[in-house]
């Protein structure tokens, strides 16, 4: 025994067991993230219960069965259930049955002891609309200008023709009111503001107002016609809706320019489903998001994470490396030097909340509010950059991630042979030539490295960025089409916030429960991609300047 | 030892200088190290030195190690700068102008004074990148000037037949004795008056090692040449001047046939002779 201590195998053991405990662990939580965040666009069956409360006819519940608890009956007892002696435990299921606009909730918990029967029903109808979360139910026919034009058999398919053509028009009225009544918009306010601007500046005469007179006439011309052509476009998708019943048999009327898909998840087959799911991932990757965040896409996140970090990069970048050459190559190593190389290692401990206030205190308040003052008089009482927005998001991110950068570019710069400066230095270079020519080029992978680990660091970062931009709905992207294209003074959505506004923010938590976990996925997916993208640059680099490392 | 080993020990060094041709063009100074001193911090490296350096020819310092002849040999381009804590006193005269005047530019007088050192440094370049870098830094960038200018000087360098095919790779990837031409080749790139070699053969097989100073001797016809060294044979096979310096001091200079065969001073005869290491 003692023999075997001395060996060193219970060390090696120990070791094996820690990296053992640390991979189950993070492939336990990218498991349970993923199967809880994929599983949402999985269609899952829709059940029909026959339920009989206490003293109540019995009634009819259709819905996802979402979650199974079950409760000793002690405790079942203690909060107010009724149990019979015989009965150990009580058993519930989640039944998520939609139609908030008939029963007020989207979900409710049923009692498994209290269904009398419960089937999947082929029939059974699933309505995903913009409004009012899903529905549930059978349906009945399909009505054109109120008349009746399909019923029963006929209904399904007719159904889904009119929806496929209505989608369309709704995508144009969508395309329409965003982008060229958008652009209107912001010609409009443009507009304004420059004539505010020429009167604050005493240059606002008859020549000038005739001038702006016409291009708004312009402006509204172009709106009168995009008007026009928006309401025939919203009279025809008025022109049909579809009646279906609910679990109760109540008849409900849904116009068909509500709905975003129609779908029989009994009817469909394991390909059926599979590629409903691939579907309902686009739609989640690419659109924007419905009903306080709860249903839809999260695009504008992704967008705005990945547009902040990368404005972050090319900010923190240039001022890290500077610094670093400075602190390496120029300062004179001393006591001081030593003293700001500490302090800068010490930045990266402060908790990043800090750093948001100090970006709301310094970066919104008093250098943007100092832009405003000096470059926007004419926007005033409205804050331009005197607001929280994507500029100074990134900024103070950059500032955040700034120690990373510094400590490791000098670590790289501090692993260059003296031979090789030598060697530049002998050649006639200067000092700035060399740094340009040889060693800095030769730093690269560890300024990459700087990147890889400023990049992780900032794109998790959530509790700064409440301050200092992130919103939880931004209306616009930061990059369109309009003159200048890039709007760093936009506020934007972050996938990390989104993960706490839809989780903690939500006024329908259980719908938007697997909305966290696919979110959370999301973001970890958007950080491994934006890292792998930097280690295989670096990578690239390593592989040139090979020879020189170690 | 006794005295008959050490002649024994002197004729075979006179084999050696046998070989070697004496060219008979009349001496030109083209260094001149006056009185230098040098401190690294409060430590004296050098103390007093004095020699001359003559233009076209090998001069070689050979001693034993930490006596000086690399930090002596670093003044001549002022590679010692570089150091934190050096103070220099003395002078040293390239053409008559003292090298350490305010007025002079430090890389001005690295591109007339090239150096190779012990180990191959070339960088992490292309061949044909690590030939014009001295070109570059001076603003060449015309095309055909460049090419001109590495097939020279990788002639120069005895490389050309080597790598002719292969300039645009890595020159990484050469052998350490190609690596070690190569940066020789660099050097000459600039066309320098001086170049400086701080024992350059000493990280190189004996074919390598050959090869170089097979080299040295074809570059003096166009340079000045200081070569530091700790191969007593190697100095007297390329070398037509010889230096011994001891703890920083300079012992003896003279022709090089002259200190191996008749060396005045005792601890010189004693360093040749084997009694050092």
């Amino acid at each position: 025994m003692k023999l075997w201590f001395k060996s060193g195998s219970p060390w090696i053991w120990l070791n094996a067991a820690a990296v053992s405990t640390c991979l189950i662990m993070v492939i336990a939580v990218l498991g349970l993230v993923l199967v809880r965040g994929m599983g949402n666009f999985w269609p899952a069956q829709v059940t029909q219960f026959s339920y009989q409360e206490e003293d109540k006819p019995i009634s009819t519940i259709i819905g996802e069965k979402v979650d199974t608890s079950i409760t000793p009956a002690i405790m079942a007892k203690s909060t107010g259930h009724k149990m019979a002696d015989n009965e150990d435990t009580l058993v519930q299921y989640l039944v998520k049955t939609g139609n908030r606009d008939v029963t007020g909730a989207d979900f409710r918990w049923i009692e498994a002891r209290k269904v009398h029967e419960q089937s999947d029903p082929e029939s059974l109808i699933v309505i995903e609309r913009r409004e009012w979360g899903n529905f549930y139910g059978q349906l009945f026919e399909i009505k054109e200008n109120g008349k009746t034009v399909a019923t029963g058999d006929q209904a399904m398919p007719e159904l889904q023709t009119r929806l496929a053509a209505t989608l369309v028009v709704v995508k144009k009225i969508a395309q329409i009111e965003k982008k060229e009544i958008g652009a209107i918009n912001y010609g409009l306010e443009r507009l304004r503001l420059k004539q505010k601007k020429l009167q604050l500046q005493n240059l606002w005469n008859s020549d000038t107002e005739k001038q702006f007179a016409d291009d708004k006439a312009d402006f509204d011309a172009e709106y009168q016609s995009h008007q026009a052509e928006l309401a025939s476009l919203y009279k025809e998708i008025r022109r049909d809706t579809l009646i279906a019943k609910t679990e109760s048999g109540t008849e409900i009327k849904i116009p068909l320019a509500k709905i975003v898909k129609v779908y029989q998840p009994n009817q469909m087959s394991v390909f059926g489903k599979l590629s409903f799911f691939g579907h309902k991932v686009i739609e989640f990757l690419t659109e924007d998001p419905r009903e306080a965040n709860t249903e839809g896409g999260i695009f504008p996140a992704i967008f705005g994470t990945v547009m902040m970090v990368i404005i972050m990069a090319i900010i923190v970048t240039p001022f890290g490396v500077i610094a670093a050459v400075y602190l390496r190559e120029y300062a004179k190593q001393g006591f001081t030097t030593q003293l700001i190389r500490i302090a800068v290692n010490n930045l990266a401990g402060v908790p990043s909340i800090v750093y948001g206030v100090f970006g709301l205190g310094f970066f919104v308040y008093i250098l943007g509010g100092n832009i405003d003052a000096l470059f926007y008089p004419e926007a005033a009482p409205a804050p331009v950059y005197g607001t929280p927005g994507l500029l100074w998001a990134s900024l103070t991110l950059a500032l955040l991630t700034l120690p990373v950068v510094i400590v490791s570019t000098e670590e790289g710069l501090a692993r260059i042979p003296k031979s090789i400066r030598e060697g530049s230095l002998a050649l006639g270079a200067t000092k700035i030539e060399t740094l340009w020519r040889t060693v800095l080029p030769m730093a690269s992978p560890a300024m990459m490295t700087g990147l890889i680990l400023a990049v992780a660091r900032a794109a998790g970062e959530v509790a700064p960025l409440m301050l200092v931009g992130v919103v939880k709905l931004a209306p616009t992207l930061p990059l369109d089409g309009n003159f200048p294209f890039l709007h760093l003074d936009r506020k934007f959505m972050h996938l990390g916030f989104h993960i706490y506004d839809v989780g903690f923010q939500s006024p329908n938590v259980e719908a938007a429960r697997p909305l966290v976990y696919a979110t959370a996925l999301l973001l970890v997916i958007v950080i491994v991609v934006l890292n792998l993208t930097a280690i295989i640059i670096r990578n690239r680099l390593r592989e040139k300047y090979r020879a020189l490392e170690g | 030892m006794t005295a008959q080993q050490t002649r024994s020990h002197s004729i075979d060094m006179s084999s050696i200088l046998r070989g070697q041709q004496q060219s008979t063009a009349p001496n030109e100074t083209c260094i001149k190290v006056e009185n230098l001193n040098l401190f690294y911090g409060k430590k004296q490296a050098l103390h007093n030195v004095s020699l001359d350096m003559y233009r076209k020819k090998v001069t070689a310092y050979i001693g034993p190690s930490g006596c000086g002849k690399s930090t002596l040999l670093r003044c001549i381009n002022r590679m010692n700068d570089l150091v934190d804590h050096v103070t220099i006193e003395g002078q040293i005269l390239l053409d008559g102008e003292n090298i350490y005047d305010k007025s002079v530019k430090v890389a001005e007088l690295r591109r007339r004074v090239g150096m190779v050192f012990q180990k191959p440094n070339p960088f992490p370049k292309t061949i044909f990148e690590n030939v014009t870098y001295g070109l570059r830094i001076q603003g060449v960038n015309d095309k055909r000037i460049l090419e001109e200018t590495v097939e020279n000087s990788l002639r120069g360098a005895a490389l050309w037949d080597e790598v002719k095919d292969r300039l645009q790779d890595n020159a990484l990837g050469l052998s350490g004795g190609q690596q070690q031409r190569l940066v020789i080749a660099r050097a000459i790139a600039i066309e320098p008056e001086v170049l400086l070699l701080d024992e350059p053969a000493s990280a190189l097989d004996p074919i390598s090692t050959l090869k170089i100073e097979e080299l040295i001797n074809e570059l003096k016809e166009k340079y000045t040449i200081v070569i530091v060294t700790h191969n007593m044979q190697q100095a007297a096979r390329v070398s037509d001047y010889t230096a011994f310096m001891y703890m920083g001091e300079l012992v003896e200079i003279g022709t090089t046939s002259e200190l191996f065969t008749n060396p005045t001073k005792k601890q010189t005869e004693d360093y040749i002779t084997g009694r050092y290491g």
